[in-house]
């Protein structure tokens, strides 16, 4: 997949000549590319002047941050206390199975990128479920979030 | 619209006086909420349809009326919330309802009952604050600005005695600021409970150049919403207090360190930091006082871990946020190695609101080793959640039988989980413990950053033990030995229990394993993640000797030791399950008994949970 290199150039001249840039920049990254390129992570390393390793490191260690594509749009559902106590496991298998992927996966068609997060903080819609950060579902009836999964293309 | 610098003290007083003029309505202002909840449940279009009313019975121009989106109302199960600033609230507001409401209460100051809280039992309306046992039992000092403030503009803040504290701060010496948070006895709301007097008197007394002034934004803990409510409906709040501790502890550069997961807040502090800036109340030369600050957000990555103190430093630096050994104290040696000042949102929050009033007005309210009010975020098996507010001392009963209206569907209360995956569970049997940092700990729980889940009867103790660990085993950064290997140890023991495959001395082996781990982690994280299962085992242990020696669950909840049955007398026939049921597993004919395919069952427990006539039996 080719990367275009002036779009990376682009997001970190947004940002200060610093190793303190580093986690920003590679959040953009994922935002842009749907994930962090190896191709950006190389650039970032001459341009802060910080190993590769390290932003390896970096890559790897946050949950916001993914080295594989990511789908074109992610569902996220909340197994925070709330959630888990009314039943988020049972509405991940669902969707999950509707989807046809495991949590984590993303669907062949990339449509879709399935994950599990740990709060959302929107306890009261307990077990809720979040579309690309920023559609919130009530997911006490599993059925009307699968309905609405459908909207999103 | 901003435009202008303020250049001293006098100017912040007059412009705010022009504002408040300007504000002046001779109709009352609506208040919509735009709290996350409220969104997902159509706030938006209720606010879309005040303002289309308002223009097309042509009121904007005749007259001055206004509506506005806030932050988080608070009772997220009853949104949206649409509110005046005159004791009058609205619950489940739909588009439809807005003419009426602009005919009878803005135009004329009638309350339409039938659009307040409708009580349960009694079966009465109400539509004021204190009239509905959900507010009326709570104390605003921090979220009254989150029901009356439009967090996107300054001047609505300012309007509203906002950065008073900071005008009058820079009239203090920094030394007797310190005093007055000692004095308040404020302590920090993100867990601890250390004296924020005491902190920032250590990180002053360092002699060093260069200080900073951190936010602990990462508000991690899995059923916790008030330091996201807190930045996304009253910024400007959180801003005033840092700037305050930054004259106080004398620090020029101040970092944001906001959850990824919270796109909302960041949005929201990154506008409030811009404007506050525009407005000369942060950056070179504040209100022409020669002190300057500046404030960076930065976005966490979604680690759970950086919500550690240490963690969340070397995140902001732009490394792996891995926490290092608590001997070296962050007030000395924290970002960059430089002496720093790490609070919570809501404890900055608390700031401007100790210098306006005075320590001794503080101490007022709340009890007297944890003065002031905590904000929680009620969740889980209670009838009323959302944000609350209530004086530290409120016992557990009072809130979640008083502000949580009980338990849903007429359950038993079981127990209340405080303090996210650090804290523990605390039975019923102690619920009219005081809520405050010594009691909490005190019972083996923690006041955390105030998470508060309600459980009732049909929550399995072991299972959410089982919930925590493995939150914490996945989100442990792997530095330590204890925390790395013990946590997965842990859950491999009550995953076992949960299971069906627990064996007699497991619990005794849990319970050594909580205290090396108690002893030998690195950070808090590790230290703390005994709590929810060492109090589980105190409390709960019989539902664990349950699991292990007659391979059942009490609570109905674990999988494989569960069958569930509908019971033929009880059932009406109302076919309500057999629609909800995943699986389609559920048969039988309209007002006739159903039955269940066991065979096909996977115990996901949707039909007990939809059953109106508690006909579904769990063994």
């Amino acid at each position: 997949m080719g990367i275009d290199i002036r779009k990376i150039d682009e997001i970190i001249e947004r940002y200060d000549k610093s190793e303190e840039s580093l986690l920003a920049i590679l959040q953009d990254f994922q935002h842009t590319f749907r994930y962090v390129p190896e191709e950006g992570m190389k650039r970032v390393s001459e341009v802060l002047g910080v190993p590769e390793s390290k932003i390896y490191g970096v890559g790897t260690f946050y949950k916001a941050l993914s080295l594989k594509p990511v789908g074109r749009h992610t569902c996220k559902v909340c197994t925070g206390t709330a959630c888990h106590l009314k039943g988020a496991h049972t509405l991940t298998d669902i969707i999950g199975k509707e989807l046809g992927v495991e949590p984590g996966g993303t669907t062949k068609d990339g449509r879709f990128t399935l994950q599990t997060v740990n709060c959302v903080g929107a306890c009261a819609l307990a077990p809720v479920v979040m579309v690309d950060d920023e559609d919130y579902y009530e997911g006490s009836s599993p059925q009307d979030v699968l309905k609405n999964l459908r909207k999103y293309k | 619209m901003v435009n202008r610098k303020l250049q001293s003290v006098a100017a912040l007083e007059s412009y705010r006086a022009k504002i408040a003029e300007s504000q002046k309505n001779e109709y009352p202002v609506i208040y919509v909420c735009g709290g996350t909840p409220c969104l997902a449940k159509g706030s938006s279009a209720v606010a879309e349809a005040f303002k289309k009313e308002i223009e097309s019975q042509g009121l904007a121009c005749k007259i001055e009326l206004r509506h506005k989106v806030t932050g988080c109302q608070g009772f997220c199960s009853k949104g949206p919330v649409v509110s005046f600033g005159n004791d009058i609230v609205y619950l489940e507001v739909k588009p439809e309802h807005v003419p009426e409401i602009i005919e009878k209460t803005v135009k004329n100051g009638q309350v339409i009952e039938s659009l307040g809280y409708k009580d349960p039992q009694t079966k009465k309306r109400s539509a004021s604050f204190q009239g509905i046992p959900f507010y009326a039992h709570q104390k605003g000092m921090i979220l009254k600005g989150l029901r009356e403030i439009d967090p996107f503009e300054i001047d609505d803040y300012i309007a509203r005695g906002g950065y008073a504290s900071l005008a009058k701060a820079f009239s203090i010496d920094p030394d007797k600021i310190i005093d007055m948070i000692t004095e308040s006895g404020l302590r920090g709301r993100g867990g601890g409970g250390f004296p924020a007097g005491t902190k920032w008197r250590s990180c002053r007394a360092i002699d060093s150049e260069v200080r900073y002034v951190l936010c602990n934004g990462d508000e991690g803990d899995p059923g916790a919403f008030m330091d996201r409510s807190i930045m996304e409906g009253n910024p400007h709040a959180v801003i005033e207090g840092m700037i305050v501790g930054a004259w106080a502890v004398g620090a020029h550069h101040g970092y944001a360190y906001i959850r990824d997961e919270y796109p909302l807040a960041v949005k929201v502090m990154k506008k409030a930091v811009e404007d506050a800036t525009a407005m000369g109340l942060l950056g070179k030369n504040i209100l022409g006082t020669g002190f300057d600050f500046d404030i960076k957000i930065t976005r966490g990555g979604g680690a759970f871990v950086c919500g550690e103190s240490s963690a969340l430093m070397r995140s902001i630096e732009g490394k792996v946020g891995e926490p290092r050994a608590k001997y070296i104290r962050s007030v000395e040696k924290g970002l960059y190695d430089l002496p720093t000042v790490l609070n919570n949102v809501e404890t900055w929050a608390n700031v401007p609101l100790i210098i306006n009033n005075g320590p001794q007005w503080y101490r007022e309210t709340g009890t007297e080793g944890s003065p002031g009010t905590k904000v929680f975020s009620l969740a889980g098996k209670a009838v009323n959640t959302g944000l609350v507010e209530v004086p530290m001392g409120t016992t557990i009963r009072e809130l979640v039988e008083k502000v949580g209206g009980g338990i849903r569907s007429g359950r038993m209360f079981k127990a209340v989980q405080t303090g996210g995956p650090s804290g523990g569970c605390i039975p019923e049997s102690l619920a009219d413990l005081p809520i405050d940092f010594d009691s909490l700990s005190k019972a083996g729980s923690m006041m955390g950053s105030g998470g508060i889940i309600v459980m009732d009867e049909a929550t399995c103790m072991v299972d959410v033990a089982k919930y925590f660990i493995s939150f914490l085993a996945e989100e442990s950064c792997g530095k330590c030995t204890p925390c790395r290997d013990g946590l997965p140890r842990m859950k491999q023991i009550l995953t076992d229990i949960t299971e069906g495959r627990g064996k007699e001395g497991d619990i005794e082996l849990l319970e050594e394993l909580c205290d090396v781990l108690s002893y030998g982690a690195l950070c808090g994280l590790g230290s703390s993640a005994p709590n929810p299962v060492l109090s589980t085992i105190k409390y709960f242990r019989e539902e664990y000797e349950a699991h292990i020696r007659d391979r059942r669950c009490p609570a109905g909840v674990c999988r494989n030791l569960v069958t569930f049955h509908i019971d033929a007398d009880a059932c009406t026939g109302c076919t309500l399950c057999a629609k909800q049921c995943p699986q389609a597993c559920i048969t039988g004919e309209r007002k006739k008994a159903h039955v269940i395919d066991q065979s096909r069952c996977i115990k996901c427990g949707v039909c007990r949970d939809v059953c109106k006539f508690d006909a579904v039996r769990v063994e």
